[in-house]
């Protein structure tokens, strides 16, 4: 245990935030699913070059190419949070699809995407789930048939996040169908302009389109284009399954959040009270803030544990069940601060901006449903991380 | 920077933790429950063989000079077997109150008699918290006299109490006259605590004032989180352990997921809060700014996160749970306790509230 910056982490924290003074009025705001504006790619590569993000990525892929050091990347995304400015893009491409390369792409497709990737220049979309595969995703259908160069691909995804606005798709495919389900899976890169390809936004209680649904019709991709072997798609998933669940349920966007609402408590009145007098409302803050501290902590932990190249464990597994809960939490106590101001939904006179809350709240919910349910992560939890077993197969009566 | 525990601190937990195992069983607190004293006599010998007393104490009086994350990870231990002895009044807030300003004459005099194990000294900082009515002390012409209720590790003939009148830590020794010791029965019959009458007793100033007031709390605070750590932890343990025992309906119950994600969730919430308190117990030593606000939030949280954690393990051994025959009411009550002493959680978060400059 030993939390002391040595003089180099010190001059370190003070480089970014130089940096961040300097370049704030450029940051790009936007991290929900838009293409990025020339703007936001010109941001990404300044952090690219200073190494804020891509930080660890080889630089022969167009990353900054540093050697992993624990403490450095806490001090970005603490300083980034502490100016609440997204830490560079965040999108299912660079969260998922890089790392995934780097540890099992061939060096061809490396070199073809990751660069692009993560300069923001190629935006991917995820194609997991199906209407009929959500939580058991290796039930899915959607097939990819071989013929000749390219497999031939028919079936239909959905939760595609971006997909109307994406070149390209990382998306698994049933290539082998008479295999056991796990093994017949195959992941494929999919370029989204290919002719057959449908995208229909998919409307959310938010009121918003954040996903849609894909349709494949006689869809060809290049043999190429696959990661990993046929029938090895599972695998090459869950490699980045991991990476998204540590996506998932970030603190550092709790503790932006926890500042947020401190900020609104300072600014908001009610009966002529500042909020953040009424003993009521802060008891509900410390009990949040207890939170986030913990989740906050417990990232060092799991830090210090990839650096040194161990299992963090349980401290890992309960990442996504509980961030994206303290998320949803966090917004819903900002709503309720504002009272009946919280519900307002739209233009009006008396918008306190709630509207920001209330898409969280909302929005949350669908993370907390989203990769991997809150059902699923505590049996993840419960079999992975307390050795208790899976819940046997029903016998059905009345059937074979 | 490393956010972890280093080797040397996850061998003394080992031997802590192998010690217990060796010594401590369910028929022991069973045995100590039922008022068989000779048993707090015998744990008491073996801790003080570890030189487990001394832990905080620097070399030169005799102690091991390690820190509060080293106390806590036994406290944490003591937690987990629900251990019958002294530990966070005598072996981690006295030495701290008596060690805040370095070399003064009552340190010297005392710390070498704790780390050796020759005596137990009593905290009863209580009232320094909050008052409840017909408790308080006062000083008159250097004499204290009143009532301090739930004073931790006044049970083995403490030879010093150390408490706080008007803003400041005052000693007493035991053997002046007019001091009144006897235990107060609270649910939890694994740790006692005192109630102590001072008539017109003879004192002593411990230097430093409001501020080594608020450090012994601290401290105090930290270790019973840690306390609830280690307790709630064995709880999560032994009831994943008893669902994977007990059958209904032909399966074991730990298969049904009703079962698995009541313990998924008691794990996913108690997780981080072992996070939190190896940052706590961690400021107390090389974090001055932080050290008061984290150990306010450790002490909250672990209560809370404790009690649901209590409750819902009980729940899990169903009628079982419930009775007297595995004992986990122990654990229970142990952590009921905790959660009271030295400020309930919402005490507690008050203060964290006005350390942040939230309420005037």
């Amino acid at each position: 245990m030993d939390l002391n910056a040595g003089p180099e982490y010190v001059s370190f924290r003070k480089e970014v935030t130089n940096f961040l003074s300097e370049n704030i009025h450029m940051a790009g705001k936007a991290r929900t699913p838009v293409r990025p504006s020339k703007q936001e790619l010109e941001w990404q590569k300044k952090l690219i070059d200073k190494g804020y993000a891509a930080r660890t990525i080889p630089q022969e892929y167009g990353g900054f190419g540093a050697d992993s050091d624990v403490l450095k990347s806490r001090i970005i995304a603490e300083e980034f949070s502490q100016s609440s400015i997204p830490l560079g893009m965040a999108n299912q491409g660079i969260s998922m699809l890089v790392p995934t390369l780097l540890e099992l792409g061939t060096d061809e497709q490396k070199k073809s995407w990751i660069s692009k990737t993560i300069s923001g220049e190629v935006i991917w979309c995820q194609g997991y789930s199906e209407p009929g595969s959500g939580s058991d995703l290796a039930s899915l259908q959607t097939k990819a048939v071989d013929d000749g160069d390219d497999f031939v691909v028919n079936g239909q995804k959905i939760w595609t996040s971006g997909a109307q606005m994406s070149d390209m798709m990382f998306c698994l495919v049933r290539t082998e169908p008479d295999a056991p389900k796990h093994k017949g899976i195959s992941y494929l890169l999919i370029d989204m302009k290919t002719p057959g390809i449908e995208v229909r936004p998919l409307m959310t209680m938010t009121g918003h389109a954040e996903f849609n649904e894909v349709f494949f019709t006689d869809v060809r991709v290049p043999k190429s284009q696959i990661v990993g072997k046929r029938g090895e798609g599972w695998y090459v998933a869950n490699a980045t399954l991991t990476h998204e669940r540590g996506m998932l349920g970030d603190p550092n966007q709790s503790a932006t959040r926890l500042k947020e609402i401190i900020d609104l408590m300072q600014e908001e009145t009610f009966n002529g009270e500042k909020l953040i007098d009424n003993p009521v409302y802060l008891d509900r803050l410390m009990k949040l803030q207890a939170r986030v501290l913990s989740m906050s902590f417990n990232s060092l932990r799991l830090l210090t544990a990839s650096h040194k190249k161990s299992d963090a464990k349980m401290a890992k597994l309960i990442v996504k069940l509980n961030g994206c809960q303290l998320n949803h939490d966090l917004a819903g106590f900002a709503i309720d601060l504002l009272g009946e101001l919280g519900t307002i939904y739209g233009k009006s006179n008396h918008d306190h901006g709630s509207g920001k809350w209330q898409w969280k709240f909302m929005f949350d919910l669908g993370l907390i449903i989203g990769g991997g349910t809150a059902q699923i992560q505590k049996n993840i939890i419960s079999e992975s991380g307390l050795g208790m077993p899976r819940e046997p197969k029903p016998i059905l009566e009345g059937k074979k | 920077m490393e956010f972890a525990l280093s080797e040397e601190q996850e061998i003394l937990s080992d031997s802590v933790k192998k010690m217990l195992s060796e010594n401590i069983d369910i028929d022991l607190l069973r045995n100590h429950s039922k008022g068989d004293e000779g048993i707090r006599e015998n744990i008491r010998e073996i801790v003080v063989e570890m030189g487990l007393p001394g832990i905080l104490i620097s070399e030169e009086y005799g102690g091991s000079g390690l820190g509060i994350l080293e106390a806590s990870l036994i406290a944490e231990e003591f937690g987990r077997y629900a251990v019958p002895t002294p530990w966070i009044g005598n072996s981690v807030m006295a030495p701290t109150a008596l060690a805040f300003k370095k070399g003064n004459n009552l340190a010297e005099k005392w710390l070498p008699l704790i780390a050796s194990g020759e005596i137990t000294a009593c905290v009863a900082l209580t009232e320094a918290v909050g008052k409840r009515s017909n408790t308080g002390l006062e000083l008159n012409n250097s004499k204290v006299s009143g009532t301090s209720i739930f004073a931790i590790d006044g049970e083995l003939n403490p030879r010093i109490i150390i408490t706080a009148v008007d803003q400041e830590l005052i000693l007493i020794d035991t053997e002046n006259t007019g001091v009144t010791i006897c235990e107060i029965p609270t649910i939890d019959s694994t740790r006692p605590v005192v109630e102590i009458i001072f008539d017109s007793v003879d004192i002593e100033i411990i230097p430093g004032g409001e501020k080594a007031i608020q450090k012994t709390i601290n401290v105090g605070r930290v270790l019973l989180a840690a306390d609830i750590l280690g307790a709630s932890s064995n709880m999560i343990e032994k009831a994943v352990e008893y669902s994977l025992e007990r059958k209904q309906f032909n399966r074991v119950i730990g298969s049904f997921q009703a079962v698995k994600h009541m313990c998924a969730e008691m794990a996913a919430d108690l997780e981080p809060c072992r996070s939190l308190l190896w940052y706590a117990a961690y400021a107390q030593d090389n974090i001055d700014e932080e050290a008061d606000l984290l150990s306010c939030h450790a002490k909250a949280h672990l209560s809370e996160i404790g009690q649901d954690v209590a409750r819902v393990s009980t729940q899990v051994f169903g009628g079982m749970g419930f009775t007297d025959l595995l004992g986990m009411h122990y654990w229970f009550k142990r952590i009921g306790l905790s959660r009271q002493i030295l400020g309930g959680p919402e005490k507690v978060r008050q203060e964290a509230a006005k350390i942040q400059g939230f309420l005037s």
